[in-house]
């Protein structure tokens, strides 16, 4: 009875189609869960050694708005030396909470009511909620396996009208794993200066990048003013619970989204803060490790689920295979409830990623290879049944 | 064939069976196969052990760490005095070092008693052995990068999460 007093906003947002999954897996003993979009490893010993002085030390306060200096400075040093790109850390650097927040005053300071926002389908779940919350319109793009989930400067100019305003990108890829080569943006970047478009890109899975190397579209010299970066610690240092990101952009919208950021949040947590100025420092070769991992474990698995008859391709990015169920006759959800109620191995439906995830599951690889290995034994089970 | 991925899949779980491997690498089971007998040959690989905390079996073994101060030999350098040592069965793990003192031997024993024998009437009588501190281990907080003082639930994680 209370639904009336709820904004018309709020109404308009779709429930997650991943809540579901969730409230029936976590009722569930004796779950495999290939379902979770975090890393397995503990954050490394030194950030959070690094963390702790600092509460004992009593940095306890506020930071600057934008986060502290030191680590802003960091930030940049580490843009530089990782992918070759110069930002400024008074200028051009907020530090947020997650790269969530970063989104969200991205739009926020951005969009007008009416414009358009161009969103990839699938996509992280965050992102449509975020533009209808900005009061903006999203356009969604319908990327493919046959493209390998990449995006095609004939769907992004067909997308475009007079009323677009941002493109909004993330590769390495939630859900689907897909990624963009250099070569592959040098064919949208031109789209993208003709129409005077502004992108955001999230690049939050950009350290774990496989056997190509990870380009930026903040690379391309010609519309670097015009992207907004989001990134953070959350992949690349296993620091998902420490709620830390950070946005680079032109110093015009950097003072916009700071005016958002600077009455909602203030500043982002302290400790988290001190934590990832070791992080960036002196945890290069921690992450190489880890990516190293996921890499071994990437192979592993999409071998298993293609030898299961599930055909995936091998993704270049992210933690995460995007394998198709259509050969089963099921639909996502059914799929992922039926193996869930058999077989309690837990997988996300693809249509959680939106409309074109119908007909794919999104599994998580960033569990052991132990683990991975019990619950394809379970797939196969369950394929062995469904397909009798 | 990417050795060092093989090795490090090895090296945290020796048992893991060849088909996995071959499908974590994206090699065929012949290749790792091969690859692996070539590494046993090259004595890159030196054996598939098992790590034991034996502190959960209530036996009384114990393990020392014991500095050896020695004298290099004209020809071997220290490699002879090395080996007239590390041949003992008692001796566990033996590096050469530098700074105070030249070796550094880990000894394993039945008791304590062991030890002190080994060290009073094998080793310290060894002719270019000069000096022995033994230090007798009371706690094992970690071994070959596995904390045995577990205190941290891997399993911390929701079960599902965008």
């Amino acid at each position: 009875m209370y639904e009336e007093y709820l904004s018309q906003k709020v109404k308009e947002i779709k429930p997650s189609g991943i809540r579901k999954f969730f409230d029936l897996a976590s009722q569930m003993e004796g779950v495999i869960s290939l379902g979770v979009g975090e890393p397995d490893f503990a954050t490394p010993w030194k950030i959070r050694e690094a963390a702790i002085y600092s509460i004992e030390k009593g940095k306890t306060f506020y930071t600057a708005n934008q986060g502290l200096l030191e680590l802003r400075e960091e930030i940049c040093k580490y843009q530089k030396r990782r992918f070759n790109l110069d930002y400024d850390p008074i200028k051009n650097t907020i530090v947020t909470v997650g790269g969530s927040e970063g989104i969200d005053i991205a739009l926020r300071a951005l969009v007008n009511p009416g414009d358009e926002v161009i969103l990839l389908d699938p996509s992280y779940v965050a992102y449509m909620p975020g533009v209808q919350l900005a009061g903006a319109v999203p356009v969604t793009i319908t990327l493919t396996q046959e493209n390998q989930f990449k995006l095609t400067p004939e769907l992004l100019e067909a997308a475009i009208t007079d009323k677009t305003k941002l493109l909004l990108l993330n590769f390495p890829n939630n859900p689907t794993g897909g990624f963009m080569t250099k070569e592959d943006y040098e064919k949208i970047v031109p789209i993208i200066k003709q129409h005077d478009l502004l992108v955001i890109t999230d690049e939050i899975y950009a350290e774990l990048s496989y056997d190509e190397k990870f380009c930026s579209i903040a690379s391309f010299d010609e519309i670097k003013d015009h992207v907004i970066l989001i990134s953070g610690y959350s992949k690349a240092y296993a620091m998902t619970g420490w709620r830390l990101g950070y946005v680079l952009a032109h110093e015009t919208f950097i003072k916009a989204m700071n005016k958002i950021h600077q009455f909602v949040i203030m500043s982002a947590p302290t400790a988290a803060q001190y934590g990832a100025i070791e992080a960036m420092r002196h945890c290069d070769s921690e992450i190489e490790s880890m990516q190293q991992s996921y890499m071994l474990r990437r192979n592993y698995i999409v071998e298993g689920f293609n030898n299961l008859g599930l055909e995936t391709f091998m993704p270049q990015g992210a933690f995460y295979i995007f394998p198709c169920i259509k050969s089963t006759g099921m639909t996502s959800e059914e799929f992922c409830e039926a193996l869930l109620n058999d077989q309690k191995v837990a997988c996300v439906p693809g249509t959680a990623f939106g409309d074109a995830g119908e007909g794919f599951i999104r599994v998580s690889y960033a569990y052991s290879i132990d683990q991975i290995k019990e619950a394809l034994g379970r797939i196969e089970l369950f394929l062995n049944k469904i397909r009798k | 064939m990417k050795e060092l991925a093989l090795l490090s899949l090895l090296e945290k779980n020796a048992r893991m069976e060849v088909k996995d491997l071959a499908m974590a690498l994206q090699e065929s089971e012949e290749n790792v196969l091969n690859t692996m007998s070539d590494l046993e040959k090259r004595k890159v690989i030196c054996g598939y052990h098992t790590m034991i905390n034996y502190d959960h079996l209530n036996k009384d073994d114990v393990m020392a760490l014991i500095q050896i101060n020695a004298t290099p030999e004209r020809e071997y350098g220290y490699d002879r005095v090395a080996a007239n040592i590390y041949k003992f069965p008692e001796v566990d793990t033996m590096y050469l070092l530098s700074g105070a003192y030249e070796f550094l031997v880990i000894i394993k024993g039945k008791t304590m008693q062991d030890v002190a024998n080994f060290v009073a009437s094998k080793l310290a009588i060894i002719e270019s052995v000069t000096g022995t501190s033994t230090y007798f281990v009371l706690k094992q907080y970690k071994n070959n990068g596995v904390a045995f003082v577990a205190d941290e639930d891997p399993n911390d994680r929701l079960v599902v999460t965008p």
